[in-house]
């Protein structure tokens, strides 16, 4: 079996560079060639593209920037933060990791599919349709002991997510529906399900709120304990371990079961997985399904960590699937990646949110600048390629041609600029 | 499928393409016997239409046409399930609903803005960028088109801010993904981003709380002088905008233009196979800028229609996912004009049932609004046959 892997690795290296057609090959090729290095840079870079916005606005820069960074709440891990400042940033990081706990799932459910071949844009379609499942059983079954309905209300998310997924498997594995086009059409079909079930009217609508469309409340024993801050004020619920073991539970089935061999196998050359005797299209199925109860997990630790309802606005303007694709792009799909990129991805979003960058500036008008920062940073993500010139002074276009002859790479140089 | 089976297979009379195509109608007529003009009331006669088309998907999926005849039994569930609610509204709901002229105008005027997204997503594609930028693009058309026309008095400037803001995008865009060979899908997301921000900062910053101003000079309605006062085609086609008969002569002159023109068939060629389009001398990277840019150009005049011609007005968000459905719609019309515009005025036809039942049903309404969407994972899953993108979509080029 280790000759087949290596002969896999061997083809995917082959086929890689800037031109590798298939995801896996082309995560492959940007794991070996940046490491850990050019996802750093990366982050580092959208930090100051997003400080350069604020002060496209005649703000001064470096107390942007500092305003930002103490947004995030990192400087809670400085010793000599003290007093108000420190219970300041205290909050701040809280916000940070709420944003991070399901950031770091949704980034799993793009991540895993990526590894199998697969490019998941339906995070945002399976995080809605978890994110109704757990408001549903969260508010109702109210006698229910808190433990066991916690448990039911994430059971029942990761399965509508997996339900979800589970379709553009399908679709993929039996009629090769592009998985593109079935997950972002999902996404779709997912938010107008959502503002039906809680639109006045609605077969889910909170009756006692006859003018706002919201779903019921989530009941206090089905709420997720909060165990660094307070309960009533937003405070960090025990959410972010269960993404953070939903992380590790990633990492042994990419590396240690037989499924996970099968999906990057069938992730690195769909074709020599089914002459190994493999069945891609199971495969296929099977990943998608997992893939959408990660999303479907996100949702429900959000319903039950701190948002305890869903109005349909939410629904229609939540972008969290979108930073999913972000999240794992910048973590290499992988998991140890995937959490550094969530918190990082949550830092910035909290640091420049309408909240913390407020310096004079009309407080309509920042949430604006909010999404122009996320629109810059999700580019820069996109691509490795300004980073890696950096890397190399500008004068090569990265590493990854390392891998290639040397004249090709001296050609590639030539057509870069 | 083996040799096996193709040799035994005798020829037939009737193949079993045709019965499940003859299924597929037996299956939407079950439904459409139901509303007005024919209006049949009680459920018998759907029945026995939708038994038929099932039998019929059935004998076809089991000789050979699994594909088709599946869907043909898929429709013909659906038309039930239409039937039945057909059967639970009264006469006047019905009649309310599929007025059928004024559903053709509605269905014109939400097809448009959707027919200019699809074609700008066409252009591009064509080319090899996968555009998902384009709702963004749509968005920046529609901001500055208004921007426009309120500053320079005419929609005309408007239609022109309003596409140079798109094209501006499309720019960034094709930065990201031909000279920074960035993941497309990401850097279009990005994209959508930027425009959200962009249009809604300056909505704030040059008109504040009280939104665009109300006396926007607008795209005129083409009243057409000699059906405008003959019943059906007079409320369907007489009082069209100009943008809408705009988008239609574009879907021709574009066929035309890939498919008979040099220039399109350099653009396909470096859609199919760069390498190949290089070695010939046709420069890759220019073709796909100048493609991307003018796939932003015309989103934007997509997004323009719909402040500049239709509403007068913008909201944030405006395009709400518009440019979606128009990128659907290319897919869903197979990477060609004609598809594209059929697939559209599909799509338009279900936002317009949508508008209309939610006259009658707010919540039944909202439901609909996902027609498009289902419609289109069913038409991916294969009731148009398997679709087939150009061969280097996506892919960025590197030359050796």
């Amino acid at each position: 079996m280790s000759l087949l892997e290596e002969e896999l690795k061997n083809e995917a290296e082959e086929s890689t560079g800037a031109a590798a057609t298939s995801p896996a090959a082309l995560t492959a090729f940007r794991r070996g060639a940046s490491g850990v290095t050019v996802p750093i840079l990366t982050a580092v870079l959208a930090f100051i593209a997003g400080g350069l916005i604020v002060l496209a606005t005649g703000h001064n820069p470096l107390s942007t920037y500092q305003s930002i960074f103490n947004g995030t709440g990192l400087n809670w891990l400085f010793p000599w933060v003290s007093g108000a400042e420190r219970s300041t940033a205290a909050s701040n990081l809280q916000q940070t990791l709420i944003q991070a706990t399901p950031l770091i799932l949704v980034g799993l459910a793009v991540s895993y599919a990526f590894r199998a071949g697969l490019f998941n844009i339906g995070g945002q379609g399976q995080y809605t349709v978890g994110g109704i499942a757990a408001v549903w059983v969260g508010s109702s079954f109210a006698g229910m002991p808190a433990v066991l309905h916690i448990v039911f209300a994430i059971v029942a998310a990761a399965a509508a997510g997996a339900l979800w997924g589970g379709i553009a498997g399908v679709l993929k594995a039996v009629t090769g529906a592009n998985e593109v086009i079935s997950t972002i059409m999902l996404n779709w079909i997912a938010i107008w399900l959502g503002v039906y079930c809680f639109q006045l009217g609605g077969p889910l609508h909170n009756p006692h709120m006859p003018s706002t469309p919201v779903s019921n409340n989530v009941v206090a024993g089905a709420k997720l304990p909060v165990f660094w801050g307070s309960a009533s004020l937003q405070g960090l619920s025990i959410g972010i371990f269960i993404s953070l073991a939903l992380a590790v539970v990633y990492a042994l089935l990419i590396k240690r079961t037989r499924l996970g061999y099968e999906s990057r196998t069938v992730g690195f050359n769909p074709e020599a997985a089914r002459y190994a005797g493999m069945n891609v299209g199971n495969t296929w199925i099977r990943v998608m399904l997992i893939c959408g109860a990660f999303g479907g997990v996100a949702a429900a630790l959000d319903i039950l960590g701190w948002e305890f309802n869903l109005f349909t606005n939410v629904i229609q303007t939540s972008q969290i699937g979108f930073y999913g694709i972000a999240v794992a792009l910048l973590g290499r799909n992988t998991a140890s990646g995937n959490v550094a990129a969530g918190i990082l991805f949550g830092a910035l979003l909290t640091g420049t949110s309408d909240r913390n960058i407020n310096l004079s500036i009309d407080p309509t008008l920042v949430q604006y600048l909010t999404f122009m920062i996320e629109g810059i940073i999700i580019l820069l993500v996109s691509t490795d390629v300004i980073t890696l010139r950096l890397l190399k002074g500008g004068r090569q276009i990265g590493v990854a041609l390392r891998r290639k002859p040397a004249a090709q790479a001296g050609a590639n140089e030539g057509r870069s600029s | 499928m083996s040799v096996g089976t193709v040799a035994v297979a005798p020829a037939r009379a009737v193949s079993p393409k045709q019965i499940a195509i003859a299924g597929l109608i037996l299956g939407a007529l079950a439904w459409v016997i139901t509303v007005p003009p024919i209006g049949v009331r009680g459920m018998a006669p759907s029945i026995v239409l939708a038994v038929l088309a099932v039998c019929a998907g059935a004998w076809s999926a089991a000789n050979g046409e699994r594909k088709l005849g599946l869907e043909a039994i898929l429709i013909a569930l659906f038309a039930v399930a239409g039937a039945v609610a057909s059967a639970n509204s009264g006469v006047a709901t019905l009649g309310s609903v599929f007025t059928w002229s004024a559903l053709v105008a509605a269905t014109l005027r939400y097809a448009t803005p959707l027919l200019f997204a699809a074609l700008g997503g066409l252009i591009s594609e064509r080319s090899g960028v996968i555009n998902v930028g384009l709702e963004g693009q749509m968005l920046m058309g529609c901001f500055w088109g208004i921007y426009g026309a309120d500053l320079l008095h005419s929609w005309v400037w408007g239609l022109l801010v309003g596409m140079i803001a798109g094209g501006a995008l499309g720019v960034v865009h094709a930065f990201f993904s031909i000279h920074l060979r960035a993941n497309q899908i990401v850097s279009g997301f990005g994209i959508n981003f930027l425009a959200l921000g962009i249009t809604g900062y300056f909505l704030e910053y040059h008109y504040g709380p009280n939104g665009t101003p109300l006396n926007i000079s607008m795209v005129p309605n083409v009243k057409i002088p000699l059906i405008q006062h003959i019943g059906f085609f007079g409320t369907a086609f007489g009082d069209a905008n100009l943008m809408t008969w705009i988008g239609i002569a574009l879907v021709p002159t574009l066929t035309y233009f890939l498919f008979r023109t040099r220039g399109g068939l350099r653009l396909r060629s470096v859609g199919e196979k760069p390498r190949a389009a290089d070695t010939v001398g046709v420069s890759v990277v220019r073709i796909r800028y100048a493609a991307v840019i003018a796939s932003g150009m015309f989103a934007a005049l997509g997004g323009a229609y719909l402040s500049v011609g239709f509403v007068g007005s913008f909201s944030n968000d405006m395009t709400n996912g518009r440019g979606f459905i128009g990128l659907a719609a290319m897919i869903f019309g197979k990477w060609k004009p004609w598809g594209a515009l059929w697939a559209c005025l599909l799509f338009g036809l279900g936002s317009a049932l949508s508008d209309r039942v939610s006259g009658v049903n707010q919540t039944l309404g909202t439901l609909f609004e996902a027609l498009p969407y289902v419609l289109t994972l069913v038409a991916v899953a294969g009731l148009v046959g398997r679709s087939r993108p150009p061969a280097a979509d996506g892919i960025p080029y590197v030359r050796e």
